[in-house]
């Protein structure tokens, strides 16, 4: 079997490391910062999402195929969260035709 | 007692890099699953701003802070039993899935602790909600996601508690070797995912503005 082995050590770093984000995002919560806030939150959130996936999930050690793999999954989120929001937060730019109702 | 390698794969490194394929292929459509509710979640968030950050304010940060830390602590237990089942050895391997498995019992007991603190402050919609705020129905929106997100991932959980208990159940019957120990790290990738998943719902969730008020 060729797959590669991590040292315990490496994961006992990505551990504290991941501990140490969700006590930063703990934290930082709590400092007025209005939309900065959430903006970190999600910021922080997805370090420590690819700090599982690459060290705790073996991504890092392995080959390109599997990335392109990894990075579908969230290519086809990416695709509904930017349309559908755009539809969204975009509908108040253009006032609607009233003209049609009569 | 050794397996071997099945006949349309070359070696044990081709089928091994299959099933790891196959279990991404898996949990991209996982983050989709989520993904589609986080995305509802997001868009009302952006709708009704107050009344989210209302109710994410009724959720206790100390638990979920706390249910965090310990799923990651899971999720460590998992990546040394992988370890343990690369090195071929199966006694550590059967140990730290065990505790992977005790962890993820933790996480779920405090996660039933904060529902049972919920259904005290009749937070739940459907069976006993109620809310004294401007915009009570919004409120009760924001409860729908955090229980529909929160529940779908501890189903999550226990299928990964059986998963482990399962995976225990075969080491000790001697089904895994330093040469095939496929199972353990595409239960692994599962575990670790569930824990992915986690870490987007504590900001999302119980962080919403808490400077705010």
């Amino acid at each position: 079997m060729s797959s590669e082995i991590v040292p315990p050590a490496i994961y006992f770093r990505v551990w504290a490391a991941l501990l140490i984000l969700l006590g930063l995002t703990t934290v930082l919560a709590y400092i007025p910062m209005g939309w900065f806030n959430a903006f970190l939150s999600v910021t922080i959130a997805f370090a420590k999402a690819m700090i599982i996936v690459l060290f705790f999930m073996h991504v890092r050690y392995k080959g390109r195929l599997v990335r392109v793999f990894v990075c579908a999954g969230v290519f086809w989120l990416a695709i509904l969260f930017t349309l559908t929001l755009g539809d969204y937060f975009t509908r108040s730019w253009l006032p609607a035709p009233t003209v049609w109702l009569r | 007692m050794a397996r071997p390698v099945e006949h349309q794969f070359d070696d044990f490194e081709q089928q091994h890099e299959a099933a790891y394929q196959g279990m991404w292929i898996f949990l991209a459509t996982e983050v989709l699953f989520f993904g589609a509710v986080i995305f509802a979640y997001t868009l009302y968030r952006g709708i009704y701003y107050r009344a989210f950050l209302e109710g994410s304010h009724d959720l206790s940060v100390l638990m979920g802070g706390i249910n965090t830390g310990v799923l990651l602590c899971s999720s460590l237990c998992m990546a040394l039993a992988v370890h343990a089942a690369q090195r071929g050895r199966i006694n550590q391997l059967i140990v730290f899935l065990l505790a992977t498995a005790v962890i993820g019992s933790v996480f779920l007991g405090i996660k039933g602790m904060e529902y049972y603190s919920h259904y005290k402050d009749h937070k739940v919609p459907g069976l006993n909600f109620f809310d004294s705020g401007d915009e009570p129905q919004h409120v009760e929106l924001f409860m729908i996601f955090y229980f529909v997100l929160t529940g779908m991932h501890a189903v999550h959980m226990l299928i990964g508690l059986g998963m482990l208990l399962i995976l225990a159940l075969l080491a000790a019957r001697g089904k895994f070797s330093a040469a095939y120990y496929d199972p353990v790290d595409i239960g692994g990738l599962y575990w670790h995912f569930v824990d992915v998943v986690w870490v987007f719902l504590f900001p999302l969730l119980y962080l919403v503005d808490r400077a705010a008020k």
